[in-house]
């Protein structure tokens, strides 16, 4: 029977097209909103639709909603981890499975994750199964300082992932950008001022694409369908036809620009390019001196997702780092989400680990850290907020997607992991390859068959 | 097997009595407390000896706090005592503190031994990480058991600082990369700021061989048209230099090699193995030539299939020195998962959790309470005591040196830390660490903040990491 119930659950795993929203509710439970504010005990959060009824204590569950006894539980909006390459990579070092950058591409910014985004890479399970349930899929630069464009993805167990394509450009505006624009920041600077301008004429010159421009109600961007027209335009200005063609909606602002900068200094002129490009809706992505300029940052209203646990000058650019950069921006003002892998086997599933170390850090005299609904918020709320999902992801209020995981303890603490995940309503499986594993190797038994027949 | 390496010089002498102590491997504690310090020979005889002395400390008694004593013991309301360097006593509320010993009031937090990391690359890849800094790979040649890790150690990695004030840690393994099959000697520093990589040697640790299997070296010379390209390879090039090694030994009067000395030096059994290595099958098969060849692994690194074959690690009396939960970014890490840990643990296999990685070493109990709670969620019931067991005794062990670090024992280095919290949960720091008996670390005094050279006048100077 338990088998049964495997193959069952795998099978749920690779239907093509979503399983009906359950009406749920959940009682007793501490629940964390997400939205910044303290846990709540013995709350209630009702599901219904799909969609977030109500959640919070006095919450009536309507009459024929069935009802989990949550106590002793944890119930939080599902995790948003920005930044990721879910859905881009099998194995990292094996070239063949891996999508992130396309270092010998002839195009940069017309590159698009969205068509290329598999469900079923057994890192979207395992990031699942560790409470996520929302990301950005970030491509990175791999030939120009422009990477392509990113997208928002649920983690449902579907193939319906990609719920925002084209959500927003990447360009590499520090070391990285430098030696990728030929040898040196100077060529950062010269390349993207010429390619928004190119853009921003391109874009005057052709029949411009309506949208709205407001972050929170963005409408997806569809794929722009000009293509080049022939020329071999490499030779002049670096950027074929279609990759200006891109760059067009991040110049009107339709398109968030997200700008990967760590140095003080760079950040600055990241900041100073809306003087020239006045309707960027740019994200500053890294930021690890992003402390020093904090000010700065707060008054140009731009939004920061970085890395919590930087403490190493790795380069000359992060001199600055110190684990009190979120705190720090936090208080001066600045919307921080945490997001970000630096190490090889560092996963989006560890994104509380992060968080729980900036409660941590907040004992520890002369460091600036978060509260705890701070630090939960900046892996819920603050990055649905940055990726223009505010108010309908990453938040247990009424009208946002039903994305819950019930967790078996304090989400932020080591200790603790899902032990229910729903998306959009739908509870989903936990099973995948390294679930798997373990149940097979739970004994090393092999008197009577080979492990390999227990499956 | 002395004529050997005396001819060979010196070094490979140096540490008969670690290598008793590295050979009870990790799995069964030693009884020996013989102080690895006094074993060693007087520095004159040793090339690059340490010059490592303990800083000055104050006789010290931890009061009123919930102490883990590295080996399975757990004490609550307990009493740490110790003076000149050395641990004196630990026990419970009712421990008599001798008169002269300054109070420190542990109400409300916890003491553990020094956290230890098996395996860092502090000071060979520091940071900043350009290209100028990346010292941990001789990747010239896919035996290179001649170069030794210390040679490339620059003390002024600001990493130190990090690994001390967030990690707890006072003593690391720095190991050559895993670009070669045979990559180098390991060195064991004490984790103290110093001008020298001398002034950290740890006094009297035993060197260690750090070998890889795998998609490393096959990629790196492959890559090169050269031999080892595939994992048989890799086997071959091993062999064939162990039996080179054979010869040397075999020869009354050999010519100095550096590289048959470290080999000779494993083979005598006075320098340890550290086998970078992650697949199930082929720490299978390192084992068999380890028979073949009459040497002993110390630990697999990484090891992230340990769980497949913790029976045959028990059996072989060979540590997994793991991580939580990393996985997937190469093939040979496609199987990990994060209840390996517990599952070795639950074989009766020794677990250490390591780093690898200048960030990791900042939380090793952090990832150690990790992989205790993925093992609980499998019914796995691991003891906290025993959790910190992970980061402390069984990586001094495999380390060889188990007997005078690594746990709270009477005679043992005073090397403690006062956590401001349960170390298993992520809401704790550490607040003071002591090596030898002198506080290294202060959390509530900024001037106990080691700040490397690299960092002065720069920004964030002194700052709060």
């Amino acid at each position: 029977m338990k088998r049964l119930l495997a193959i069952a659950t795998s099978a749920l795993a690779l239907t093509a097209t979503p399983a009906i929203a359950q009406d749920i509710a959940i009682t007793g439970a501490t629940v964390a909103l997400g939205d910044g504010s303290d846990p709540i005990e013995n709350a209630t959060v009702v599901v219904r639709g799909g969609r977030v009824v109500a959640a919070g204590t006095g919450v009536a569950v309507p009459a024929g909603v069935p009802v989990l006894d949550g106590s002793g539980t944890w119930v939080t909006p599902g995790l948003f981890a920005s930044l990721t390459n879910l859905g881009l990579v099998d194995v990292g070092a094996v070239s063949q499975s891996n999508d992130v950058d396309a270092d010998d591409s002839p195009f940069s910014a017309a590159l698009d994750v969205a068509p290329v985004i598999n469900p079923m890479a057994q890192d979207f399970g395992y990031s699942r199964a560790g409470g996520v349930t929302r990301a950005s899929v970030m491509p990175e630069a791999g030939a120009s300082i422009f990477g392509g464009q990113g997208a928002i993805v649920d983690l449902g167990a579907d193939f319906d992932a990609v719920r925002h394509p084209r959500a927003f450009q990447v360009v590499e505006f520090g070391e990285r950008g430098a030696r990728l624009a030929g040898g040196s920041r100077t060529s950062v600077h010269a390349l993207l001022r010429n390619a928004l301008h190119e853009a921003g004429s391109y874009g005057e010159a052709a029949q411009l694409r309506s949208g709205s421009g407001s972050r929170g109600e963005r409408e997806a961007i569809g794929l722009d369908s000009r293509t080049p027209d022939g020329v071999d335009r490499s030779d002049d200005v670096l950027l074929t036809r279609f990759d200006a063609a891109a760059l067009v909606p991040v110049v009107s602002g339709e398109q968030m620009l997200y700008v990967k900068v760590e140095r003080a200094s760079d950040i600055l002129s990241a900041l100073s390019l809306r003087e020239e490009f006045p309707a960027l809706d740019m994200v500053l992505v890294g930021a690890a001196e992003g402390w020093m300029v904090a000010d700065r940052i707060a008054a140009a209203g731009v939004p920061v997702i970085a890395n919590a646990l930087r403490d190493l000058p790795v380069s000359f650019e992060q001199l600055a780092a110190t684990q009190s950069n979120v705190g720090r921006m936090v208080d001066a003002g600045v919307q921080v989400a945490i997001g970000g892998y630096d190490s090889s086997g560092d996963h989006p599933r560890n994104l509380p680990q992060q968080a729980g170390n900036m409660v941590a850090l907040n004992r520890v005299p002369g460091a600036t850290g978060l509260t705890w609904g701070e630090a939960f918020a900046a892996i819920t709320s603050v990055p649905a907020d940055v990726a223009g999902l505010g108010g309908r992801v990453g938040v247990l209020a009424a009208g946002a997607h039903g994305d819950l995981v019930i967790w078996d303890g304090d989400p932020l603490e080591t200790s603790s992991a899902p032990v229910r995940v729903f998306v959009d309503g739908i509870e989903q499986p936990l099973t995948n390859h390294q679930t798997r594993l373990r149940d097979r190797y739970r004994s090393l038994d092999e008197s009577e068959r080979p492990r390999a027949y227990e499956w | 097997m002395g004529r050997h390496l005396q001819k060979g010089g010196p070094a490979a002498l140096l540490f008969s009595t670690a290598a008793s102590l590295a050979l009870a491997g990790c799995t069964a504690a030693s009884g020996n407390d013989r102080p690895a310090v006094a074993a060693a020979p007087a520095a004159a005889e040793q090339p690059y000896a340490s010059t490592y002395t303990p800083y000055p400390g104050v006789p010290t008694a931890i009061v009123g706090a919930t102490v883990y004593d590295g080996a399975g013991g757990r004490v609550e309301n307990g009493t740490v005592l110790f003076a000149d360097g050395k641990l004196v006593g630990i026990g419970g509320a009712d421990l008599a503190i001798p008169a002269g010993y300054t109070r420190v009031d542990g109400t409300g937090r916890f003491v553990t031994p020094g956290i230890i990391d098996i395996h860092s690359h502090l000071g060979d890849y520091p940071t900043p990480s350009v290209d100028a800094h990346s010292d941990g790979n001789e990747a010239t040649s896919p035996t290179t058991p001649e170069v030794w890790a210390e040679h490339s150690v620059w003390p002024q990695d600001p990493g130190f600082s990090r690994a001390l004030a967030n990690g707890g840690i006072t003593t690391l393994q720095i190991l050559p990369g895993s670009a070669n099959l045979m990559g180098g000697r390991s060195v064991t520093l004490r984790n103290v700021p110093s001008r020298t990589v001398q002034g950290m040697k740890f006094p009297g640790a035993p060197y260690s061989l750090k070998m890889a299997c795998g998609e490393n070296p096959k990629r790196v010379y492959g890559g090169r048209n050269r031999m080892p390209s595939t994992r048989m390879g890799n086997f071959a090039v091993n062999r064939e230099t162990w039996i080179e090694a054979q010869e040397y030994m075999a020869e009354e009067e050999p010519d100095r090699d550096l590289a048959m000395e470290t080999l000779a030096g494993v083979l005598a059994g006075e320098i340890l193995i550290q086998n970078h290595c992650y697949r199930a099958d082929e720490m299978a098969l390192v084992m068999s030539m380890a028979q073949e060849f009459g040497y002993q692994v110390s630990a697999f690194h990484h090891a992230v299939e340990s769980y497949k074959i913790a029976d045959m690690l028990r059996d072989n009396g060979v540590c997994s020195a793991v991580w939580a939960d990393w996985y997937g970014f190469k093939m040979e890490a496609y199987d990990a998962i994060p209840e390996n840990a517990a599952m070795i643990h639950n074989q009766g296999a020794c677990v250490v959790i390591h780093s690898d990685d200048e960030n990791g070493i900042q939380r090793l109990n952090q990832e150690a309470a990790k992989a205790q709670a993925d093992g609980r969620r499998m019914s796995i019931d691991i003891s906290d005591a025993d959790v910190i067991g992970w980061i402390t005794l069984n990586a001094a062990r495999a380390m060889g040196i188990g007997d005078v670090t690594g746990s709270l024992e009477a005679g043992k280095m005073a090397d403690v830390v006062l956590w401001n919290g349960d170390p298993l949960s992520i809401y704790s720091r550490p607040e003071t660490v002591w090596i030898d008996g002198a506080v290294m670390y202060d959390m509530n005094d900024a001037q106990m903040r080691p700040v490397s050279d690299f960092e002065l006048g720069q920004p964030g100077e002194g700052d709060v990491k």
